[in-house]
């Protein structure tokens, strides 16, 4: 059976660009949510979110390039830039590109330029048949996602398997799985991995405003997101893109490349029971769990930190506690488990592509990240939450989940590699 | 890594894993036991079959919306498909077109295959499909009211309509699918992609993946996204306006609808009685180079992964672009395989258009279909073949082949993506 390392990473996140101010932030306990500035969100029911400080030109891209770019493929190609950089395969003519694939994950793909464009075609609303000889050409490739992994393969050169993986807020975990499963059935040696995602914007806030997913906590930006916490009040919107590169061990064994970690399990299962709520008791994520710690061969006893999904609405955190106790039994207690949701916000597609990398460089460093703004333990939320500070321990086996519209859940393993470590 | 071609699949040091007929990882046959269709020129794959063989299109002028003031003013519209026939009315308000499309279809293929989900394991059944553009009209819907009107009157229902898992997600809902969900998006290549991802997961253990596609995108504001993509012919004749590798080819026509495929593990599906379509023996992807396509790669790689010579192919289902560089680029690739003129090819999809991630699952439906009753659907538009095309390329009406047994299907995906699909005819798995 072959196996699969993390060689590379590439973070655009909320408050941090870039993977090392990212952990940063991450081990500082620091928030990223604040009073959105994207647009005038001044009519909304919940007016915060997490951004990312974001100058295109500062990377490059020209005002074409960020007209044909939705943001979310800007920011997938700075994060996989990183990332390329960061495993050392750009320019490694060892690696056959034929061989190298793309997986990236997004829940709703360009839809903040799909937003912008509708105003402009249909002159704010006011006309059903729009006018599309308004439209830029790149209108179609806001339409239809795979244009994101598109754009990134033709960037660093990949000519084997490439493909946008969508399973809502799982899609980020199940498009790094899926990257993973290319290089176990042979199909690729490295593939880079991740997900993308930008959706504030007026739409994306009005579908949550009208279902009161997210958080109303206007006057208190800074601690909105609040994962665990009594007083949590739904979760606040995130944007931005982590990749990896996924290589197999052998190819990254013969090319002295350095691994973050080892992708030892990956399992995705779906409740099937509603579209946008979960199934009481959380059994399919539980049996999530376990499907992925015995594609690892590990057991509960080896867990040393749980990544957890953590959105910080009422129902997730508590389905969430009752699926860690279900599938890890009495270990659940005893495990540090925590949500950089409180820090960065959700970004949904991006979001477990952001928690993979934030529990791979908990392997890296031997730290936990910690699960920010939880001062009042909720009764129902009864686990050890890694409250407001980060924890040095030792951390060899970390365990990321993900839940989602649509009843999809999904489970990483994650391991220390047993090759040379990242420096 | 250089975006300069590095060695190709059969050359180079880089040594490919052990081939079997299995294909890559070995593990469980996947084979197809039910197949849905909702197709411009047949709702059912009973209407559409006969259609197909017929040579009978379902494309013509535009009558979902007020196409008047467009330059292209025809698609393949699945003209039978009244919505309140097939769904629960309680899943109207919260559904775009396309999921209701994607339900019937799924409704059809379970149906057809004779499996009761409910009966499977608890998570030994999931659903990854393709899709290109998710619930377009249910996205134009929440962006007019959201500007026109405001935040307060888009849908409580427009993220989990729109958005892309939509169609899995409510087949899993509606089957009771606890295993795998997971939408698959490399545009037209799609539905060959997802295939190859529940393909993965039967081998994996799965016992039932629901896969294939479909899109709907024929509203104003889908329309406006096709135009300015500028692919579209501008013909106005539904009968010559899509007409690939045709030397007067120009653009191709937009339809809506496609197919979803149940498949199995296939020792499963013997030991309960099914026969089935066909084994899925072989699939792979590739990416075009900057300066390189890599469409014949995707096909070397397919017929390697099923361990099957190219002269054991019998068809050629082709992507035909209906794009006269495009085309030549896919009529190289077949000529490299299997000389000039050296296989029948054909695209079915000139009678329904194409139709993003439900065209490349339609063509593998009817390569399955081909594969049971040993006949080559048309393609219609063109007549022959241009010059630089040298495709023995089935026109005119449907070719029987009394020997077939294994069929190819190609297909693309905007922006470069390339995937094929080798099947065979149960026997030959």
């Amino acid at each position: 059976m072959k196996r699969v390392v993390i060689t590379g990473i590439g973070v655009v996140a909320p408050g941090a660009v870039g993977t090392k101010n990212y952990w940063s932030l991450l081990t500082l306990g620091r928030t990223a949510t604040r009073g959105i500035t994207l647009f005038d969100a001044g009519a909304f029911r919940s007016r915060v979110a997490a951004e990312v400080d974001f100058d295109p030109a500062a990377h490059g891209f020209t005002l074409a390039d960020t007209e044909r770019l939705d943001r979310t493929a800007q920011f997938a190609l700075v994060s996989a830039r990183e990332a390329i950089a960061d495993s050392g395969i750009g320019g490694d003519e060892r690696i056959d590109p034929l061989r190298t694939g793309v997986s990236l994950g997004s829940a709703i793909g360009c839809t903040t330029g799909l937003a912008t464009q509708y105003a402009i075609l249909s002159d704010c609303g006011s006309t059903w048949t729009v006018d599309h000889t308004k439209a830029g050409e790149y209108l179609y490739d806001y339409f239809v996602p795979s244009s994101l992994a598109a754009v990134v393969a033709r960037d660093c050169g990949a000519q084997g398997p490439v493909g946008l993986v969508s399973s809502g807020c799982t899609s980020g975990l199940d498009a790094i799985g899926n990257g993973a499963e290319l290089i176990r059935d042979g199909s690729a040696d490295v593939v880079v991995a991740g997900g993308a995602e930008a959706p504030i914007s007026p739409i994306s806030m009005a579908c949550f405003d009208r279902i009161r997913l997210t958080s109303p906590r206007n006057d208190e930006p800074a601690t909105a997101s609040r994962p665990f916490d009594r007083t949590r009040d739904g979760f606040v919107l995130g944007e931005g893109a982590a990749v990896v590169i996924l290589e197999e061990l052998e190819h990254a064994r013969r090319r002295g490349a350095r691994a973050y970690a080892e992708l030892s399990g990956f399992a995705a299962y779906s409740s099937a029971h509603h579209m946008t709520g979960l199934r009481p008791g959380g059994q399919e994520m539980a049996d999530t769990i376990r499907a992925a710690l015995d594609r690892a061969r590990l057991n509960p006893v080896d867990v040393d930190y749980i990544n957890a999904h953590g959105a910080g609405t009422r129902h997730n955190d508590r389905h969430e506690t009752h699926a860690f106790k279900a599938g890890l039994g009495d270990h659940a207690r005893r495990i540090p488990v925590s949500s950089i949701k409180s820090m960065i916000g959700h970004a949904l597609g991006a979001a477990g592509a952001l928690d993979m990398v934030a529990s791979a460089l908990a392997i890296q460093h031997d730290t936990v990240p910690p699960t920010a703004n939880l001062h009042e333990p909720d009764p129902t939320c009864d686990l050890d939450y890694t409250p407001l500070f980060a924890r040095e321990q030792r951390t060899s086996t970390v365990l990321s989940v993900a839940s989602g519209f649509g009843g999809l859940h999904s489970a990483t393993v994650l391991t220390r590699p047993r090759l040379r470590e990242a420096a | 890594m250089t975006t300069t071609a590095g060695p190709g699949p059969r050359g180079g040091t880089r040594t490919q894993p052990a081939r079997t007929r299995e294909g890559t990882g070995g593990g469980a046959r996947t084979l197809v036991t039910g197949i849905g269709v909702a197709a411009p020129n047949g709702l059912g794959t009973r209407a559409w079959w006969q259609a197909l063989l017929d040579g009978r299109s379902g494309i013509g002028p535009i009558t979902r919306f007020d196409a008047s003031g467009y330059p292209v003013r025809i698609a393949g519209e699945i003209r039978g498909f009244v919505d309140e026939d097939h769904i629960p009315s309680r899943l109207l308000p919260e559904t775009d077109r396309v999921t209701r499309i994607a339900l019937t279809a799924a409704e059809e293929a379970f149906a057809d295959s004779g499996v009761e989900p409910r009966e499977l394991p608890e998570y030994a059944a999931g659903v990854i499909t393709a899709s290109s553009a998710g619930g377009v009209e249910f996205g134009q819907r929440g962006l007019a009211a959201l500007w026109a009107k405001g935040a307060r009157y888009v849908s409580v229902y427009q993220s989990s309509a729109w958005f892309h898992a939509a169609n899995p997600a409510q087949i899993a809902i509606r089957h009771q699918l606890r295993g795998p969900g997971s939408t698959i998006i490399s545009e037209q290549a799609g539905g060959i992609d997802a295939l190859a991802r529940s393909r993965r997961r039967i081998r994996d253990g799965a016992r039932l993946m629901v896969t294939g596609g479909v899109d709907s995108t024929l509203c104003p504001w889908g329309w406006a996204a096709h135009l300015a993509d500028g692919r579209l012919s501008t013909s106005a004749d539904p009968a010559r306006a899509y007409l690939p590798f045709d030397a007067d080819a120009g653009g191709h026509v937009v339809g809506e609808g496609g197919a979803l495929l149940v498949v199995e593990d296939a020792d499963a599906a013997a030991r309960r009685g099914a026969v089935g379509y066909g084994i899925v023996a072989g699939c792979a992807a590739t990416f075009d180079g900057a300066d390189r396509p890599r469409l014949r790669e995707a096909a070397e790689l397919a017929l390697a992964d099923a361990g099957i010579r190219p002269e054991e192919v019998d068809v050629v289902f082709a992507d035909g672009a209906g794009e006269r560089a495009a085309d030549r680029v896919e009529s190289e690739a077949l000529c490299a395989l299997f000389g000039p003129y050296g296989v029948p090819v054909t695209v079915p999809k000139t009678m329904t258009g194409r139709l993003g991630a439900g065209g490349s699952s339609l063509d593998l439906a009817a390569a399955l279909f081909t594969l049971r009753e040993r006949v080559v659907p048309p393609t219609t538009g063109t007549r022959r073949a241009a010059e630089d095309c040298p495709l023995d390329l089935v026109t005119g009406s449907a070719r029987e082949l009394p020997d077939l047994r294994t069929a190819l299907v190609l297909a693309r995906g905007r922006g470069g993506f390339n995937s094929a699909a080798v099947v065979c005819a149960p026997a030959a798995g």
